[in-house]
């Protein structure tokens, strides 16, 4: 028996998902909007981006569906119990990885533990030394001599999946296309496979093998191997960063959506008003701009806490007390984030509002909100989408500093802020530990390289006048 | 002129009122001093009394914004509002939650946090110029199209990863400066370098970039292609036309942060054991010692708004067309 559990940031993340689907459908038909997407998937650099995105959307889309087990029932028990804590889709995908935790922290493909321990050797004698682990390599008899052919034939083991994964995606594809281009499926597969088409699919294609690569990797590691180590309590670090993707997005995402509203109707009365609802807004975003912003989210969080603190019957869970925490961190960045946006849409709007069809719009007893929406508007759309694309990044770094410096995310969620954080003192160990570090940096990494880079295409797109390449 | 900054301080007063009337909300609203007593005393076994007495020794014992039991003007200066959020107008801090003169903190943590913010600032506008104007110079080249790249991808870090792994590289394993701490006077050198390179790497990727779009953007206008075409070398026209004339945007972005560089940076002090203004604040935030943080804000805001300022100042001083008014 299990019981969903829809937390706050879920359902806003499922409300966002409706949203861009929405968005997509309303887009298609919209030349202006449309055509800068056209030119968007014809480069190569974003379209991979976009499959690596993709893949990150994934795995936070599977982590958003939270649900509670049911506790085994008790003799004379009469209603269900669930367990307090909250596990995801991701969670029972990632099985092993998630399980399987050892005592404290050991390497990447390690056998045995990181730290020496009291342990008891062959005659019962108690000596100091790296105890076997209980899951990483514990199929090995003598890791010494199997651990690395091990490895290898995981390895060539997850090549072979991906080859054929990849081969039974390429002929589908192919298949697919042809009958959209009307061309023989061989003609079809030749072209996508020398790049002989308008979308780069085969960029695509490739960067999709890599991606069914790792996930084959994880498969067939997971099982007998913690692949980037284990951390001080022996979790498997994989599992972390995996499960930190969702953290990352919530909030690159959400705030903007939250922010989206405000900045956009207040922008474009500023601009459309003027006078003294003009006078208003600006008072209001020149004040909050103002506060440094690293300091309002501090005192904001700060505040927060305590509430909570004095309210903990709130929440029924540990789980729902963090994502109200994250969820309430989004807001605070949204409030400290509009400004730029709202500026923007004010300066724009004070243009468009002189152009002779809003003049004759008016002219005609439109209303004001009516002019806003259907006039004025569509025109702004591809500033607030600029916006949005290029704010992500920046907020998915902000998430690590925040985490940092003790106002980002609950300690208990998990976040690459919160593993930067505790790699700092792990830096210092002696011997270090340095796989946390790594991961959290290479997951971090990609995922801000790869917004950066599709961002970078999608401005260009739709504002050619800021190219930076000329 | 003069006119103008008269004005725009007079407009800075509002502003800074606002700034004052959300802190006032935040820490006094949302929560009532009685909660923020009960959670510096712990949650277990707080009694009234102990709030009160706390409350007291901190001075939160006012009421918030209109003492009924005195009379006349004293009704609305003995509040908690006067005496917490007025006061800072005249920069007048008070005293912190653990009892320690703000004021005086201020002004003697601040010389670190310029210590290391002002080589880095100078530094920096420095080197990010001359990088981008290295990539325009050689535009629509590899070098240009390697240096974007490397551009985007130092943006992609975050600056937490190089200042551990600076912090790895040059002071653990090839031991050239001390991990952290801070000495005053001229031995400080040796803390300062190591916080300055890695602050300077962690932003060239954002500054080299945007500086190179504003001079690409200077570089397709008519003037420099008259000047070109008249047999202007190209450094010249690099460093006594398009520099200048991208001047305007670049100020935009940099006199601003100029009046902020007291405050210091956050994490980089933190990291560093630089006992600057923003260790004070991490460490304020960490002690939640809030009369640290409210005064920090309202510091930040003030310091802020003379930037704004600053940045109006310095257009009129790069482009004489510009009038204030």
């Amino acid at each position: 028996m299990i019981k969903p559990l829809l937390l706050g940031t879920d359902a806003l993340v499922f409300l966002l998902v409706a949203l861009v689907v929405l968005f997509a459908v309303y887009a298609r038909k919209r030349e202006h909007l449309a055509a800068p997407w056209r030119d968007v998937v014809r480069s190569r650099i974003a379209v991979a981006s976009l499959v690596v995105l993709a893949a990150y959307t994934l795995v936070g889309l599977m982590d958003s569906v939270h649900f509670r087990k049911a506790l085994p029932m008790q003799a004379g028990q009469q209603e269900v119990q669930y367990g307090g804590d909250v596990l995801s889709v991701l969670d029972i995908l990632l099985g092993p990885v998630r399980t399987q935790v050892e005592t404290t922290y050991s390497a990447p493909f390690a056998t045995h533990l990181y730290a020496k321990e009291y342990m008891l050797d062959e005659q019962g004698k108690e000596v100091r030394g790296y105890p076997r682990l209980k899951y990483g390599g514990a199929q090995l008899s003598d890791p010494e001599v199997d651990k690395w052919p091990d490895i290898r034939r995981r390895v060539l083991l997850s090549v072979l999946e991906t080859l054929g994964v990849m081969l039974l995606i390429y002929v589908l594809f192919g298949a697919l296309l042809a009958r959209r281009w009307r061309k023989p499926v061989p003609v079809a597969l030749r072209d996508i496979a020398r790049g002989r088409c308008a979308v780069p699919w085969r960029t695509a294609l490739g960067t999709l093998g890599a991606v069914v690569l790792l996930i084959a990797l994880i498969a067939n590691m997971s099982a007998a191997w913690h692949m980037l180590g284990t951390d001080k309590v022996g979790q498997d670090v994989l599992y972390q960063s995996i499960k930190s993707i969702r953290t990352g997005l919530v909030i690159g995402t959400l705030t903007t959506l939250i922010m989206l509203p405000f900045a956009v109707l207040l922008g474009m009365m500023a601009g459309y008003f003027r006078g003294w609802v003009d006078d208003v807004i600006q008072y209001l975003y020149t004040t909050l701009n103002s506060i440094p912003g690293v300091l309002l989210i501090a005192a904001a969080v700060l505040m927060m806490q305590v509430y909570m603190a004095n309210h903990p019957e709130m929440f029924e869970t540990m789980a729902e007390r963090a994502d109200m925490r994250l969820l309430f961190l989004c807001m605070i960045l949204g409030i400290t984030s509009w400004t730029g946006l709202c500026r923007l849409l004010r300066g724009e709007t004070l243009k468009l509002r002189e152009l002779d069809y809003v003049q004759a719009g008016s002219a005609f007893g439109v209303s004001g909100f009516r002019i806003m929406m259907r006039h004025l508007l569509p025109n702004l759309m591809h500033l607030v989408m600029i916006t949005v694309v290029l704010d992500f990044s920046g907020l998915v770094l902000a998430e690590a500093v925040l985490s940092y410096v003790g106002v980002g995310v609950d300690p208990t969620t998990m976040s690459w802020g919160n593993m930067i954080n505790r790699a700092r003192l792990e830096m210092a160990r002696e011997p270090i530990v340095w796989w946390s570090l790594l991961s959290a940096f290479v997951f971090m990494f990609t995922l801000v390289l790869s917004a950066n880079l599709f961002s970078d295409v999608v401005r260009d797109a739709f504002d050619p006048r800021l190219r930076t390449e000329r | 002129m003069i006119a103008y900054i008269v004005r725009r301080i007079l407009y800075a007063i509002p502003v800074l009122l606002g700034v004052n009337l959300i802190t006032f909300l935040l820490f006094f609203v949302v929560n009532s001093p009685d909660d923020v007593a009960r959670m510096h005393l712990g949650a277990k076994r707080v009694t009234a009394e102990s709030i009160e007495k706390w409350k007291a020794e901190h001075g939160y014992d006012l009421p918030l914004l209109y003492n009924s039991d005195k009379q006349g003007i004293s009704s609305v200066t003995q509040t908690i509002f006067f005496d917490k959020s007025v006061r800072l107008f005249v920069f007048d801090f008070g005293s912190s939650d653990a009892g320690r003169n703000i004021g005086a903190d201020i002004g003697q943590r601040m010389w670190p946090s310029l210590a290391i913010a002002l080589p880095q600032f100078l530094i920096g506008l420095l080197v990010y110029v001359s990088f981008a104007m290295l990539l325009v110079f050689f535009r629509a080249t590899y070098l240009d199209v390697s240096g974007v790249v490397l551009c985007v991808v130092l943006m992609s870090i975050s600056a937490l990863f190089y200042i551990i792994g600076g912090q790895y590289l040059f002071s653990k394993q090839m031991h050239l400066f001390p991990i952290s701490g801070y000495e005053p006077g001229i031995q400080a050198w040796r803390f300062v370098v190591l916080p300055v390179v890695i602050g300077l790497i962690s932003g060239l990727g954002a500054s080299g970039r945007i500086y190179r779009t504003f001079f690409l953007e200077e570089i397709g206008k008519d003037y420099v292609r008259t000047a070109r075409s008249k047999g202007v070398p190209e450094v010249t026209l690099l460093f006594r036309h398009v520099l200048r004339n991208a001047m305007i945007p670049i100020l935009t972005g940099v006199v601003v942060v100029i009046p902020t560089l007291f405050m210091g940076s956050l994490i980089m002090e933190s990291f560093f054991g630089i006992p600057g203004l923003g260790s004070y604040t991490i460490d304020a935030i960490h002690n939640q010692d809030f009369a640290i943080v409210r005064s920090m804000v309202f510091l930040g805001s003030a310091l802020y708004i003379l930037g704004l300022l600053l940045t109006d100042i310095s257009y009129t001083l790069v482009d004489p067309r510009i009038r204030l008014s």
